[in-house]
């Protein structure tokens, strides 16, 4: 049985950012199947994982965490010498880094998840999209999307020359808006769609997608 | 010599007083630099430049520029490892961990609801902006779920990522401040033992009152 166990369901974002992190690090894990429309994440044993109720749910031995980008930092961290090296400079690149992980989590993601749910989920479960909060929040997004487009302007990835954690967290709401309308978001903007071109090719990205499909 | 360790913004702002309980926490030595907020200083082209969301805070240090308070307080720890509180951050990994966990769990649960009220509560009446009471009862319920949680992590451990005071409490230290004092929703807090004796042992320590006092003489 292998020591790192992810629960959760491959389709959700948090998920998927554990997931992407996992392949690039080229570590084994486990996938346990959390059976959501049953509620099996708001109840015990799960809850011992993540007393929020929310996927994912990480393991590694003994140790347990929640909250995704935690788990991603733990494993860049504890894994460091596996698979891709996110990092590229000194401590001051470092704190960088962390700064534009810090953007993703809150000027990027508020805005990305809500139309995300607008624009790609509400479609497949068959719920009316509202048109109010997409127009507002893709206004939003535009403007985080101007910011981006001058740090990419001067900085290949986010944090520094090379991919980081600051970029692969942006990969699972990206995927799914790049299948809307908030597509024009990203292609508009020159350095942004070479960055969203880049980073969507990650082969261990091709790995989170085929196992998406394989889940059903 | 002045020190080269700067923050931009004033104390009353959630997110700089954030900071600037880390650095105090660190014993780091520090320069406030103010930003006027209701001149809209923040959202000039000059502030942009070291803070392209203009917003606050902005910090430096020697040869470096940030935002961003957690990742600001995350520097601040890994840089001055062994000034002030060593284990502000963990001395080591498996700490590490779960501090960031709850770091997390602080900026993607609890910091939503409970800055809607703080801005709801405490600035929107000084703001002269209208209160929004649907949208105040949503984001009580949502924080009041979370500190369900909370009640229950607390009575598991003293604080949240462990037996020893991190940068998980110390995130939220400046919400829990302005609900507690300001906005008649002490309560929440008070009212629920664990989640009470935490906030209690939290806010008294030195480094908290110290930023405070910088709120109320308005620094």
């Amino acid at each position: 049985m292998a020591a790192i166990r992810v629960h959760g369901t491959p389709y959700s974002t948090a998920v998927a950012r554990v997931l992407t992190t996992l392949y690039e690090k080229e570590l084994e894990f486990e996938f346990v199947a959390i059976d959501m429309k049953a509620g099996e994440h708001k109840k015990e044993p799960f809850l011992s994982i993540n007393p929020f109720g929310q996927i994912p749910g990480f393991e590694d031995g003994d140790l347990k965490l929640f909250e995704s980008r935690a788990i991603t930092k733990y494993i860049a961290q504890e894994y460091a010498d596996k698979g891709t090296q996110f990092k590229c400079g000194d401590s001051k690149t470092a704190a960088i880094i962390g700064v534009w992980t810090e953007v993703e989590a809150h000027q990027f993601d508020p805005v990305a998840s809500k139309l995300t749910w607008e624009l790609a989920f509400k479609p497949r479960y068959g719920l009316a999209t509202d048109t109010a909060i997409v127009e507002e929040n893709e206004a939003k997004l535009a403007k985080v999307l101007d910011v981006y487009e001058s740090r990419l302007a001067q900085s290949k990835y986010l944090g520094c020359g090379c991919i980081t954690l600051a970029d692969l967290h942006h990969l699972p709401n990206i995927h799914y808006l790049l299948g809307t309308q908030a597509k024009k978001l990203f292609d508009s903007r020159p350095h942004v769609s070479a960055w969203v071109d880049a980073i969507t090719a990650r082969p261990a990205w091709s790995k989170v997608l085929a196992l998406q499909k394989q889940q059903g | 010599m002045a020190t080269p360790v700067k923050v931009y913004g004033p104390a009353m702002s959630t997110a700089v007083s954030r900071v600037l309980a880390c650095l105090l926490e660190k014993n780091v030595d520090f320069q406030l630099v103010p930003v006027h907020l209701a001149k809209g200083e923040h959202k000039k082209p000059d502030f942009r430049k070291i803070q392209p969301f203009g917003q606050v805070p902005a910090f430096e240090d020697e040869g470096i520029s940030l935002f961003e308070s957690r990742a600001i307080c995350r520097y601040i720890c890994e840089k001055y490892t062994d000034k002030g509180n060593k284990g502000l951050y963990g001395t080591n990994p498996v700490a590490r961990a779960s501090i960031d966990q709850w770091l997390e769990a602080e900026g993607q649960s609890f910091n939503p609801p409970s800055s809607v009220l703080v801005f709801q509560l405490a600035f929107a009446p000084r703001m002269k902006v209208k209160q929004d009471q649907v949208v105040i009862k949503q984001n009580e319920e949502k924080l009041s779920k979370v500190l369900g949680i909370y009640e229950k992590r607390l009575g598991e451990t003293r604080f949240l990522a462990g037996d020893e005071f991190s940068l998980a409490d110390l995130s939220h230290l400046p919400n829990t401040q302005y609900l507690v004092t300001t906005s008649g929703r002490g309560e929440m807090f008070t009212s629920k033992k664990n989640v009470g004796r935490w906030w209690n042992e939290i806010s008294s320590r030195q480094s908290w009152k110290k930023v405070v006092d910088m709120q109320n003489k308005g620094a």
